[in-house]
């Protein structure tokens, strides 16, 4: 288990002077080299959580594990990838790409090679100097992701990485991110509110319910994930996936 | 385009006006550009020009050093904001030339007078832009950045910043342009000197046809800072507007 939630609770004061729970008592592990998927309606808590995970925001109790250490804070060994991109809009594709290797203070020639290298794995090679304005949604979220592999950190923290990008991209934009992480052995967690999406990428679903929130169940799809993507979409497994997640989400909604 | 032909009809009209004979202080426009040229090369007015350069620019340096930094704590720190906001709002509507005769009184009459009327009329708009830029920063450019694992001072000095440069940006120009009425209003109100000087010489002897050649000169000057502040701005616009 590379990251462990412990007893996690985070309220907010919504103002009136009474505590709203946004997430009560959460326990849960993500296994090492996996892609693990928050899934649920919203206000059920997932991108809270994922940012406790993340370090970016506190949280009220409970602890979270990273390889056996507890952490406060955000750490190298995991990068974020933004729902709305986060691109610095004046610098180039190239330069955001390495802004993370530029934080850390490593030397310009070196952290622009790490970052061309990551460039042409996303599939945006010839990009390098173009501007995020000048790109498309989903070119911009693959920029995310390039910064995010960058880092060379082990775990990839996504928050909804393509709820901005359209249907057709979005397909692609699945397929090679499975490639991607396959090949780079990392361990993701992911958080969206698309059963199919979930379903297709996932080694392991939480089901998160809502106010409080907190994991209703855990699913691990009978999926291969080594088929086809077309394979995968007309598999039985995947779509009984899909049926049983929508049995206990649609209470919910 | 539109503007040339818009300041040639202007033109013709001041000229039109100035032919007439409608009033003693309107002399017409060709003889006032024929003045300009004449006292330009003047060695009392490259004399007079220096000394307001040099207000100015003193001036305007303080406003910018003390301006921004001012704005970025006051936008970054919740008491400090509370606490200098309501002050900064009511200077930067403030009619500052008022308080001129008093800075006469604390600072004495000199140069020094007309750098502090430069800084006053400047700092408060340049303060209150920056405010505002980073207030409205980019909250999840600032979120990618602690994720990232960026120093306090670089999350300031590789995204505040940027992402606050349109507005601070149209800060300074406004700055600049109060800056160059801060200098003239300084020179004449306070200490006689520079291009306040000048006026007063051509006001008093009635020398209409360089006192507006002079009017001319300041506008143009103002105009010239402007416009190249406003040359950076668009070149930082095309990012603003996909913030």
């Amino acid at each position: 288990m590379i990251v462990e939630v412990r007893n996690v609770s985070k309220t907010y004061d919504n103002g009136r002077g009474e505590e709203t729970h946004a997430l009560r008592d959460v326990n849960l592990t993500f296994p090492k080299g996996q892609l693990s998927t928050l899934l649920g309606p919203s206000g059920c808590g997932k991108t809270t959580l994922l940012k406790i995970i993340a370090g970016l925001i506190p949280r009220n109790a409970g602890e979270v594990l990273v390889k056996g250490k507890p952490v406060d804070g955000p750490g190298p060994e995991r990068a974020f990838v933004f729902q709305d991109f986060a691109l610095l809009p004046w610098a180039t594709v190239l330069r955001n790409v390495a802004f993370g290797l530029e934080l850390r203070g490593m030397p310009r020639p070196e952290r622009e090679q790490v970052a061309r290298k990551y460039i042409a794995e996303v599939g945006l090679k010839g990009f390098e100097q173009r501007y995020p304005a000048q790109l498309s949604g989903g070119m911009r979220q693959r920029v995310g992701l390039a910064r995010a592999l960058a880092v060379d950190a082990d775990i990839i923290l996504m928050d909804e990485p393509f709820s901005s990008v359209d249907e057709q991209t979005r397909r692609k934009f699945q397929e090679d991110l499975l490639d991607l992480l396959r090949h780079h052995q990392k361990t993701v967690i992911f958080v969206t509110h698309s059963i199919e999406e979930a379903a297709y990428l996932s080694d392991q679903i939480a089901l998160l319910s809502p106010r409080p929130g907190r994991v209703s169940k855990i699913v691990r799809p009978n999926v291969d994930h080594s088929r086809s993507p077309d394979e995968i979409r007309r598999d039985q497994g995947y779509l009984d996936t899909v049926d049983e997640i929508w049995g206990m989400l649609r209470q919910y909604v | 385009m539109k503007m040339v032909f818009s300041l040639i009809v202007w033109a013709v009209l001041w000229e039109i006006a100035g032919r007439l004979k409608l009033s003693t202080i309107v002399p017409p426009f060709s003889a006032v550009i024929e003045a300009m040229f004449e006292i330009a090369p003047t060695e009392k007015f490259g004399k007079a020009a220096i000394i307001t350069l040099r207000s100015f620019g003193l001036g305007m340096l303080f406003a910018l050093l003390i301006g921004i930094p001012l704005g970025i704590v006051m936008a970054r720190v919740r008491g400090v904001g509370r606490l200098l906001g309501m002050w900064v709002n009511i200077f930067v509507s403030a009619p500052i030339s008022a308080l001129v005769p008093i800075l006469m009184a604390v600072v004495g009459i000199g140069e020094t007078t007309v750098v502090v009327t430069v800084f006053l009329f400047a700092v408060f708009v340049i303060t209150l832009d920056t405010q505002v830029g980073i207030t409205h920063a980019d909250r999840s450019l600032v979120e990618m950045g602690r994720s990232f694992g960026a120093t306090r001072s670089q999350l300031y000095s590789k995204i505040l910043v940027w992402s606050a440069l349109p507005e601070i940006l149209a800060g300074v120009r406004l700055g600049a342009i109060r800056g160059v009425k801060g200098v003239v209003i300084g020179q004449l109100l306070v200490a006689i000197i520079g291009v306040g000087e000048l006026f007063e010489v051509y006001s008093n002897n009635f020398l209409m046809e360089e006192f507006w050649a002079l009017v001319v000169i300041v506008f143009l000057f103002a105009f010239a800072i402007s416009e190249a502040i406003a040359a950076l701005e668009r070149r930082v616009e095309y990012y603003a507007a996909s913030r």
